[in-house]
């Protein structure tokens, strides 16, 4: 039944990639709405979006950000412990994706990096894979396969507590359940045949995915209150950052130009 | 004849001073970025007053930021649609709305880590400096790259800054637009939004 539920999910979400243009938005900037530009994407429902983002910047107020604050409040080498931990379970997500978009050698250094952290690192705890020269190549997920493999970003929109994403995101959400081992470990805890860990529970997931949560919002409190205090429209701002940074994981780009489009600067000088 | 003389030998020597101290950044965009991030430091310690922080970033913006030019890329090819006296009356506002939001986020920085790495020239009119930005206890360390525009190559001025390759000149317009856009086209919301900024 839960099968069943995520692949009709699924066949929603692709038919809004498909349809991104023709479900574009009344408002939003003239470059947001030209979706054929790098970094940019159509509004799926504005009105909505505008709403459940209200709703998840109240619940941050009330909820997340005292969460981050207390959880910065614990000794530094107690939170770089937790971080690295997390994101040490995460990257087994990331290699599935490495693998899937063909970029063996970042798949090669994932794996190592797993490898070595998990042993020697005492289960991600420390990182000693990053001081034998294997530096974090950063975070992969299904979202970005898909925009590898060219698939358009579709719509864009803001769902409860997850925050913004576009339709091709959205697909990748899903698609993040089947590729991530430890979905499947925590969400296989019956055991059947012989199959199945007992040790775990799906609770267990959302512990690891709310800590890794808490451990991003409380490295960024300032942003968030900077972006906030400076922003004559925080929702534009959000989209455009969320955006830009899909842009340039998906293009996995180190340089700080590549995703930028010069074009902009030229019309000013006309 | 004497008096004269020296009135006009100080006037010479004091026209100097002033043009020296208000052309005082490099020319080359590295180092450009390196003396703008040390003047900023010695501004943001915290034993500065906010009134003092904010008038000396300001002062700093105004000479090294090419407001003008970020002014016009913010609104986009809506300025065309704008008469001669809307684009004096938004740059006017801009250049207070700028000012408020530049120091107001740089004031969140007391003593800021930053290390000028390197720069690349893109063409004759950019060249992009790379900072960064090092950890704290509270935060991780970030990447900042710096747009410099260099069509006049003695006068290099920052357009954009990119963090962690994010661009928040990018950022801007499209709020801007958005403003606009959410109001059927009517750029004068943007200044009353711009406004609403300015004096909260």
């Amino acid at each position: 039944m839960m099968m069943l539920k995520k692949l009709f999910l699924i066949a929603v979400l692709s038919l809004m990639v498909q349809a991104g243009n023709a479900f574009a938005g009344s408002t939003g900037s003239e470059d947001l709405k030209d979706s054929n530009k790098p970094g940019t994407a159509n509004e799926c429902f504005e009105g909505v979006s505008r709403a459940v983002f209200k709703f998840n910047h109240a619940l941050d107020t009330a909820i997340f950000e005292p969460v981050a604050r207390g959880y910065r409040a614990i000794p530094l080498p107690i939170r770089k412990g937790t971080g690295n931990f997390v994101d040490n379970l995460r990257s087994l997500l990331t290699l599935s994706n490495n693998i899937l978009q063909g970029d063996l050698g970042a798949a090669g250094n994932t794996a190592g990096r797993f490898a070595i952290n998990t042993t020697v690192g005492i289960l991600g705890v420390f990182d000693p894979a990053a001081a034998m020269g294997l530096e974090d190549p950063g975070k992969e997920d299904f979202g970005q396969t898909l925009g590898v493999w060219g698939t358009d970003s579709g719509c864009y929109f803001v769902l409860p507590i997850l925050g913004p994403t576009t339709a091709r995101d959205a697909v990748g959400l899903v698609g993040n359940a089947f590729l991530d081992p430890v979905y499947h470990i925590t969400h296989n805890s019956e055991v059947k045949a012989g199959i199945g860990n007992s040790n775990y529970s799906e609770h267990n997931y959302y512990y690891y995915r709310g800590t890794g949560a808490v451990d991003f919002r409380a490295k960024n409190i300032e942003s968030f209150d900077s972006l906030e205090e400076n922003s004559i429209d925080l929702y534009a701002s959000v989209k455009s950052l969320y955006l830009q940074n899909r842009e340039k994981k998906i293009s996995n780009s180190k340089s700080p130009i590549e995703t930028q489009d010069d074009g902009d600067w030229e019309e000013i000088d006309n | 004849m004497k008096k004269n003389f020296f009135i006009i030998v100080i006037f010479i020597f004091l026209t100097s001073i002033i043009t020296q101290k208000s052309n005082a950044y490099s020319s080359d965009p590295k180092q450009f970025i390196t003396e703008i991030v040390n003047e900023a430091k010695k501004v943001l310690v915290d034993t500065n007053t906010k009134e003092f922080k904010t008038e000396k970033l300001s002062k700093l913006a105004l000479e090294t930021v090419d407001i003008k030019g970020v002014g016009y890329y913010s609104l986009g090819s809506y300025r065309k649609q704008l008469t001669k006296d809307q684009l004096k009356e938004y740059m006017t506002l801009f250049e207070k709305y700028f000012l408020k939001s530049f120091t107001s986020r740089l004031s969140d920085y007391s003593d800021p880590k930053i290390e000028v790495i390197s720069a690349e020239v893109l063409n004759e009119k950019y060249t992009i400096v790379r900072s960064l930005l090092l950890a704290t206890d509270k935060k991780p360390e970030v990447k900042i790259d710096w747009r410099i525009y260099t069509k006049n190559p003695d006068k290099p001025l920052i357009r954009d800054l990119i963090i962690e390759g994010l661009s928040l000149a990018k950022t801007q317009k499209e709020e801007f637009s958005s403003v606009i856009e959410s109001n059927n086209g009517d750029f004068t919301k943007l200044f009353i939004t711009l406004k609403e900024f300015i004096n909260k």
